[in-house]
This record gives structure tokens, C-alpha cells and sequence, in this order.
């Protein structure tokens, strides 16, 4: 830890005595809003499980209709995001600023593809309520929602509406927060080029990092909640 | 816990261990799709959201350093979790043992 270097237009804002506790500062603030972020979540959950216990057939039938091959793919391809972003902190700790940069602009490619299967997965369940004509195939919540495809009829259909309001509503809470994460990665990724970070001092890739991997824990519940409800 | 010569702000995990936790994530995805293909019954979702919760605390412990953090950032964590229990546990006790949706002329 050389403090001496930075200061005093350094890293180290003048009301904390050293860097190692500016970094404590940071951690728990950052986890302060994690903390914030769960409940954010969990209010979706809740609803989730009491909808899913209300409404069980309708749950099942509903996540029967998603490929549980693309969520899987996608849950190995989110998986891997977070093991770069690890491994771009990793290389901030020892300084490695080529390094840095390279794992961020992984975890954006990582990010962006799922983020791609998403788009695609949502397409095809959103295409067929757009225009005028029938809407078979249609799955989005609404007066054109089809529960044919679900094999489903009368309250049972009318119940699927719930399974893909949630469906889209906690995948898509779940897609902003990678939206919104990976322009900060870009951002990560031109200050570490630019030679910002270094051994001493890479708090924000420290704190974006508990935040991509916060999306991350996210999905590993979403995925067998959403896609592996009543599979087997 | 954490290793008290150097500091938890300047702890370096090794490679291996980030390769260690990715490939566990990876068999606790593959182990989460194949428990979903068998029957257990009543033990289905405990069993998917088991796998989910180790998964989880593996994210936390070495990919999100908790391990190596101040235990301050545990309790938080903990804390989190807690009311996350309160609020789906309370909601879902009330639901449960009510007849609820009430459909109307039933």
C-alpha cells in the first residue's frame, strides 16, 4: 500500500484515515444496497410463491412452454460472466491493467449473448400478439394472450397469465439490471485502460463486481423457478 | 477466516479457487436440471432451491470475497436474508392456511 503516491490528488478522500478503510467504507455500503436490492427482488419472489402455490397446474403448464435447454445455456453463459468479472477484479488486485480491461470487455461479451437469448426467447412469445390477426402463440399478459399453445382452458388459462406476468417481470427486472450493468463495465473498462486502477486502489471494479455478481445469484434462483416448475 | 498479515483489503484469491467455485456452479446447473427430471414429490422445490442456495453461497463467500470481508458485511448479508424470510415465510403462512382466492357465489 504506497498511500504516499496518490496523495494528495490521489484515490483517498480527505475524511477517511487510509485507503484500507475508504475500501471498508465502500464494501459495506455497496452491500448496504445489495441488502436493498434482495428485497427489491424479494417482493417479485413472494409473489411468485403464492401465486405458484395458488395456481400450481397453470405455473407448471407455463414453464413446461420454455426451453429449459436455453435457460440452462444461459444460466452456464451467466455463470461464466461472473467467473471473468471475478477474474477482473483478480487482476486489479495484482495490478495487471492490460489484464483488467480484457476480462471486463469477456464479461460484457458474456453479458450481451445472454442478454441476446433473452431478446430471442421474448420475441417469440411477444411477435405473435403484435398486428392485427389472430394471436395464436401469444404469451404475453393481456386481452391477446393464447393459452392454447399451454394446452390450457377457462381459469387455468386465464391463471397462465400470471405465471408469464411474473415470467416477464422478474426475468426482465432481472435484464435491466444487466442493461444498466453493462454500460458501467464499458466505463470500468476505458478507466482501467486509461490506467485509473491499480494494486492500491480498485474500488469500483471491486464494487461493480459484487453487483454483477449479485444479477448473478439472481438468475440461479429465476432459472429453476421459471423454467423447471413441474419438469419432470 | 480471513488471514490477518496482510489485510482483507489487499487479500488476493488465487485463480484456482475462482476455476474451483465456477466449476461447482456449473455441476450445481447440470445437478439442478437433472433433480428437476425426477419426482420427489413434496421435496421437488426444497431439493431446486437447495442446489440454488449452495450456488448462491458459493457466489457470495469467494466470488463476492465475503469470506475474506469484515464479518460486519455477514451480518448484513444475514440481515438481508432474514427479511427476506419474514416476507416470503409470513406471506406464504397466511395464504396457505386461508381459503384464498375467494371466488365469489362459492
Amino acid at each position: 500500500m504506497s498511500e504516499a503516491a496518490h496523495a494528495p490528488a490521489g484515490p483517498l478522500a480527505h475524511h477517511f484515515a487510509d485507503l484500507d478503510q475508504q475500501k471498508e467504507s465502500a464494501v459495506l455500503g455497496m452491500w448496504l444496497f445489495l441488502v436493498t436490492e434482495i428485497l427489491f427482488f424479494g417482493g417479485l419472489f413472494a409473489t411468485y410463491a403464492v401465486y405458484r402455490h395458488l395456481y400450481y397446474d397453470a405455473f407448471s403448464a407455463g414453464s413446461h412452454h420454455l426451453s429449459w435447454r436455453i435457460g440452462f445455456a444461459n444460466t452456464l453463459v451467466l455463470i461464466a460472466s461472473s467467473l471473468t468479472m471475478a477474474m477482473a477484479v483478480h487482476s486489479a488486485a495484482l495490478g495487471k491493467k492490460g489484464r483488467i480491461v480484457l476480462f471486463l470487455l469477456l464479461t460484457i461479451l458474456l453479458g450481451s449473448a445472454f442478454l441476446g437469448v433473452k431478446y430471442f426467447e421474448y420475441g417469440e412469445k411477444i411477435r405473435p400478439c403484435l398486428g392485427d390477426g389472430p394471436s395464436a402463440g401469444c404469451l404475453l399478459p393481456g386481452e391477446r394472450f393464447d393459452a392454447s399453445a399451454l394446452h390450457l382452458e377457462g381459469d387455468a388459462a386465464r391463471q397462465a397469465q400470471v405465471y408469464f406476468s411474473l415470467y416477464f417481470g422478474m426475468t426482465g427486472l432481472h435484464a435491466l439490471h444487466m442493461i444498466i450493468g453493462i454500460p458501467i463495465l464499458g466505463l470500468l473498462a476505458w478507466w482501467a485502460h486509461r490506467g485509473r486502477y491499480d494494486a492500491a486502489w480498485h474500488t469500483p471494479v471491486e464494487m461493480v463486481g459484487l453487483y454483477w455478481h449479485f444479477v448473478d445469484i439472481v438468475w440461479i434462483f429465476l432459472f429453476p423457478l421459471l423454467y423447471l416448475v413441474g419438469h419432470h | 477466516m480471513s488471514e490477518p498479515a496482510s489485510g482483507h483489503a489487499t487479500h488476493v484469491v488465487p485463480v484456482k479457487v475462482y476455476l474451483g467455485v465456477f466449476l461447482a456452479l456449473c455441476v450445481g446447473t447440470v445437478l439442478t436440471v437433472e433433480a428437476a427430471g425426477h419426482d420427489f414429490g413434496a421435496l421437488n422445490t426444497p431439493i431446486a432451491l437447495g442446489i440454488a442456495v449452495v450456488k448462491a453461497t458459493l457466489v457470495v463467500l469467494y466470488f463476492m470475497h465475503v469470506r475474506y470481508s469484515p464479518r460486519l458485511v455477514t451480518l448484513m448479508l444475514l440481515s438481508g436474508v432474514a427479511f427476506l424470510a419474514l416476507l416470503v415465510l409470513f406471506t406464504l403462512s397466511d395464504y396457505v392456511s386461508r381459503p384464498w382466492p375467494i371466488v365469489p357465489g362459492s
